[in-house]
């Protein structure tokens, strides 16, 4: 690969030896993927953040860091609301690791916001054909896709590295060649809200790694994008899709229509809402927000919840600073009874661990829960949640979208 | 014997060959080395101070940490020899500064023995047999 001047200095320990092992991980990923050279990006997003994934041994490696990031650079969600940790029972011995965690990144000068949707926060702003090492898979998925800006999905280590150095090794989704449709996928059934999630899952299994564009016969609304691309990347490893007519490459690009085409009906869909009946067990726990909820899922959970009290556990999960900026909705929420979580989400905290049966309105969440925290899962779409959440729903079971 | 490098330094240790892929996480005590997969080709066996050969690794991305972890208490491996690295691998090699190489020119399972001392050159990209295995009953 080649290296300028600068680049060969760091490598060869003249800048530290954080910085040395950083480029040495940027250069040999280079090597693996045949980059030929480093190319600057405009910010970072870095996975391996929750105390329950990376434990100890990834909380020593971060300690031991020294330096600060040189582009912006932000988190993946922690294992816990990082304010009201006890909120969710939390263990205090879980909540110090974790502390240690986010300090660790604070050093290295990372904003500690702990989110899987940075794309919608002030001063994070991500446009077309942009350069980034993000981590978490739906984000990843969302600025390729529907931004049309240009990330692999990077391992925590390799997106801090990323953020000291300020560069990443040009290869895969960073090229064209690497971002053209393999696969089509035609959808010819109507489709809305959750069932977006339910498509996702189902498409990722079947395609895996590749590149699909779908041909649609609707118009998927921003939040329906972030579902659908969330659940591709967690049951299949998807980092970009495209949908004719809808997402900016396709408009922009002349792509040829793939060879390999599937088609994917709407029993396929049915079957991931008949979880619901499958299960040996009540939903115990209920939540929403996976990816992060956006303002308009917010005041949808709002709207729903409003002058109502909830009968089980329901969590909602969303970003600090888009609670932040919406203080009405939380409030109508919480009154519900409900609790707004941050800085977190299902999947990620050990909180989830300790129910057997959870119901969703994510692919995402839906295709991690089973393996992740040990649980029954149940798909619905939001308000079907909400109706669960307030223990209305004996006369509509089995009829859930 | 030239290879390619994938993480830099130099170490020597005898071979402990892995026909199995290893997955860090999970298959590994961090605190002792000791491999704890069960069904697993090396179960059983110790990777501390040892030239490890295995073809690739698996499973979870924190696996990377786990080898760090692995070299603080002092039970890494002393080099690793893989067929083709990926990246978790890769990136766990070089966060722990274990000496790393793949893609030797020649195969290591046909050329490698249990109990061999082995230098792996990191930095220059080779390895070098420093004392074969007397006994070759065990494979």
């Amino acid at each position: 690969m080649y290296l300028t001047r600068e680049e060969e200095q760091i490598l060869n320990g003249e800048a530290g030896n954080t910085l040395r092992q950083a480029i040495e991980i940027l250069v040999t990923l280079g090597d693996i993927y045949g980059a030929e050279r480093l190319i600057p990006i405009k910010s970072a997003q870095i996975a391996g953040v929750s105390y329950k994934t990376i434990g100890d041994a990834g909380l020593e490696w971060i300690s031991d860091l020294q330096n600060k990031v040189k582009v912006p650079a932000i988190l993946n969600p922690a294992g816990m609301d990082l304010k009201d940790w006890d909120k969710l029972g939390i263990s205090p011995d879980f909540a110090e690791k974790q502390k240690s965690i986010v300090q660790a990144y604070e050093k290295l000068g990372v904003i500690c916001e702990c989110t899987c949707t940075p794309y919608t926060l002030e001063g994070f702003e991500v446009c077309y054909g942009d350069h980034l090492a993000w981590s978490e898979s739906s984000a990843v998925s969302y600025v390729n896709s529907v931004i049309g800006a240009r990330t692999n999905r990077e391992g925590g280590p390799s997106a801090l590295s990323a953020a000291l150095i300020g560069k990443t090794a040009n290869y895969g989704f960073h090229l064209d060649k690497n971002r053209i449709p393999e696969v089509s996928v035609d959808v010819e059934c109507p489709l809305q809200e959750s069932d977006y999630g339910a498509l996702g899952y189902v498409a990722g299994k079947i395609i895996q790694n590749k590149v699909p564009v779908f041909h649609l016969r609707c118009v998927p609304k921003a939040d329906e994008l972030k579902a659908l691309g969330a659940a591709m990347a967690a049951s299949g490893s998807v980092a970009i899709y495209h949908i004719e007519g809808v997402t900016p490459e396709i408009c922009r690009l002349d792509f040829k229509e793939p060879e390999e085409k599937i088609t994917i009906e709407r029993y396929q869909l049915d079957e991931i809402y008949e979880s619901r009946r499958k299960t040996c067990k009540e939903p115990e726990l209920i939540t929403i927000g996976c990816p992060h909820c956006s303002s308009a899922e917010l005041k949808r959970v709002a709207e729903l919840l409003v002058g109502k009290t909830v009968s089980k556990e329901l969590w909602i999960f969303t970003s600090r600073e888009i609670a932040k900026r919406y203080p009405d909705y939380i409030r109508i929420i919480e009154k519900s009874g409900a609790k707004v979580i941050c800085d977190t989400c299902m999947v990620v905290s050990p909180a989830t661990d300790s129910y057997s049966s959870v119901m969703v309105n994510s692919g995402k969440a839906f295709s991690y829960i089973p393996g992740m925290c040990s649980a029954e899962v149940v798909y619905g779409n939001m308000e079907d949640c909400i109706e669960e959440a307030l223990g209305r729903t004996e006369k509509k079971a089995g009829d859930s979208h | 014997m030239k290879g390619r490098t994938i993480s830099r330094g130099c170490a020597k240790g005898e071979v402990l060959l892995s026909t199995d892929p290893i997955s860090f996480l999970g298959s590994v005590d961090p605190k002792t080395g000791v491999v704890s997969e069960e069904n697993h080709a090396i179960v059983g066996k110790s990777i501390k101070n040892k030239v490890l050969v295995f073809p690739y690794g698996k499973g979870s991305t924190v696996g990377s940490y786990v080898m760090y972890q692995l070299k603080k208490n002092g039970s890494a491996p002393a080099a690793i020899i893989n067929l083709e690295t990926e990246p978790i691998v890769a990136v766990g090699a070089i966060i722990s500064e274990i000496p790393l190489i793949d893609m030797l020119e020649k195969n290591p399972y046909t050329i490698l023995k249990n109990g061999d001392l082995v230098l792996v050159n990191g930095s220059e990209g080779y390895i070098e047999v420093i004392e074969q295995e007397a006994n070759e009953i065990e494979k």
